[in-house]
């Protein structure tokens, strides 16, 4: 692979960088050497620990119905959060200032503060305020603080994927007479949405990690919080945290892939005006606060992608 | 009306939140650098391993890292920081180690698109008067690189001061942890949440509106 950052490596050069890989692959054999020593030490290594997961019963009767409960909440975050979003994403560029204001409050208030708090206050308000028995608060708790900071989150990827589209959209849909709601409805918002494909499958996996956060928290039964359950069951500990940890990084590197490759899919279609909200737009966003605030997300990434320096 | 808070120590756990996010924040950002440095390295093995650790981290809830760092690396591989005995410490070595491994691959990966962004002459021009990879790196991409990603660098430090709330996992006292405190034991739900909030609120606001201002200002005008 070529780079502009080095000149295509000479004789010399490719000996250095032979050094380089000698000395480094030691570093790295020296660090799982040591890592591996310990586990030993520890009798980590053991068979008798890694054994239950490749036996049905760990999956069926915990990490299958965990993984559920990750997926459903996950889901129906998203689900929920979605259109509130899209709604808040456009109320945020409306015309009227009483609207505009309000909801621009709104979106960066959530977007200040951590999911986590937002979880516990929703699980406290469930105790206080209504009798969703103990037994399904968790979740509720869960989906509530997800979908009041995914909700946030996404207003600003929707305004960002509408305000990405060129002007001549919104320009040639008035000439022809259009009134704003038409415009908005049959012009900028099908082709905001595909835009914005890739963001939202992000934002999936920023939900999918959230919700660990329950499990830790609130006693919520997922992934996470069903690794004490079977590492006290089968006395492994370790074991289970690299299984789950296994799960997790699958789970969440196919949808990042997915998320990229129809990014790519996207930019290369004649179809669409060339406007993509990208992967990395969801954090440029995520990070909440006033940093970007003002300055759409899609154009923070705009100078990432087309700028000039492409080959690094 | 916020008698109630008495007996609760609101300042001092804002304080960890703030310390937990500075010392994570200073280690993220010198491991995210040599990240990022290893990402666009002549040596494949460097690259390699680059790209392995962000998706990897990227892509295991934060949660499972700090929760791994307690049960799994303290209390079975016996790795406590410099702290066996004391526990408060140890909690808060262990949130700063797992709240920095995560971040670095963020911090890495805004760094990769700031190199995106300098233009390619800039790098042809440093090779053609002969600097070396470090020297191209370190004299001429890696200092426009860094004013062009303030504003994502900031963007990660307001995500990283979110994310200290984690440490309540563990049993870190900061602020996460003292608001279950409060809402498990008192009434006042809703003036907690509103307090706890605004401590949240004063902490990101600023930085974001401050780094905001900085990145402008220090931004390579092309």
């Amino acid at each position: 692979m070529s780079s502009v950052l080095y000149d295509i490596p000479g004789p010399k050069a490719k000996r250095r960088n032979l050094l380089f890989s000698v000395v480094f692959l030691v570093l790295l054999g020296l660090l799982a050497w040591w890592a591996i020593d310990l586990m030993g030490d520890k009798d980590q290594w053991v068979w008798a620990k890694w054994k239950p997961f490749i036996t049905a019963e760990p999956w069926t009767t915990y990490l299958l119905p965990a993984l559920a409960n990750t997926l459903k909440a996950a889901g129906l975050s998203m689900v929920i959060a979605l259109p509130l979003g899209a709604l808040l994403g456009i109320a945020r560029l409306s015309d009227h200032r009483w609207v505009r204001i309000p909801v621009g409050a709104v979106v960066e208030f959530f977007r200040a503060i951590p999911v986590l708090i937002m979880m516990v206050f929703a699980s406290a308000f469930y105790v206080q305020s209504t009798d969703i028995s103990s037994d399904d608060r968790p979740m509720y708790a869960v989906i509530t603080g997800l979908v009041l900071y995914n909700a946030s989150v996404l207003a600003e990827i929707v305004r960002a994927g509408i305000l990405s589209l060129p002007k001549g959209q919104t320009e040639a849909a008035k000439a022809i007479g259009l009134r704003k709601g038409q415009t908005m409805r049959t012009i900028l918002l099908p082709q905001a949405v595909t835009a914005m494909l890739p963001a939202i499958v992000s934002q999936l996996v920023v939900i999918l990690k959230d919700t660990a956060l329950g499990g830790a928290v609130l006693n919520f039964t997922e992934l996470l919080n069903s690794r004490g359950t079977i590492a006290g069951y089968y006395g492994n500990p370790i074991q289970t945290f690299a299984v789950i940890a296994v799960i997790y990084v699958l789970l969440n590197f196919t949808l990042t892939t997915f998320a990229s490759w129809l990014e790519k899919r996207l930019r290369r279609g004649k179809r669409s005006t060339g406007a993509v909200l990208g992967a990395g737009a969801v954090e440029d966003v995520a990070g909440a606060g006033a940093g970007t605030a003002g300055i759409p997300a899609a154009k923070v990434r705009g100078s990432f992608s087309d700028g000039s320096g492409g080959t690094v | 009306m916020f008698d109630f808070l008495e007996g609760y120590d609101l300042l001092g756990a804002f304080w960890t939140t703030v310390q937990l996010t500075v010392f994570s924040g200073i280690i993220a950002l010198v491991w995210g650098t040599i990240l990022a440095g290893m990402r666009v390295s002549p040596v494949p093995l460097m690259r390699g391993f680059g790209t392995a650790y962000v998706n990897v981290v990227r892509n295991i809830p934060l949660t499972v890292i700090i929760v791994f760092c307690s049960l799994g690396l303290a209390e079975i591989f016996g790795i406590t920081l410099g702290a066996p005995n004391d526990f408060k410490l140890q909690g808060f070595r262990l949130a700063v180690l797992g709240l920095s491994a995560y971040t670095a691959a963020f911090v890495c990966e805004a760094l990769r698109s700031g190199i995106n962004t300098v233009p390619i002459g800039q790098a042809e021009a440093a090779r053609a008067i002969g600097l070396n990879f470090r020297q191209v790196l370190t004299l001429v991409v890696l200092p426009q690189a860094f004013r062009s990603v303030v504003g994502p660098l900031a963007n990660v430090l307001i995500a990283l001061t979110k994310n200290t709330t984690v440490a309540a996992a563990i049993g870190v006292a900061e602020a996460g942890l003292l608001m279950k405190e409060i809402v498990e034991t008192e009434a006042q739900l809703y003036a907690t949440a509103a307090i706890i909030a605004l401590g949240f609120v004063i902490l990101t606001l600023p930085t974001g509106l401050f780094l905001g201002w900085i990145g402008k200002r220090v931004a390579v005008k092309r």
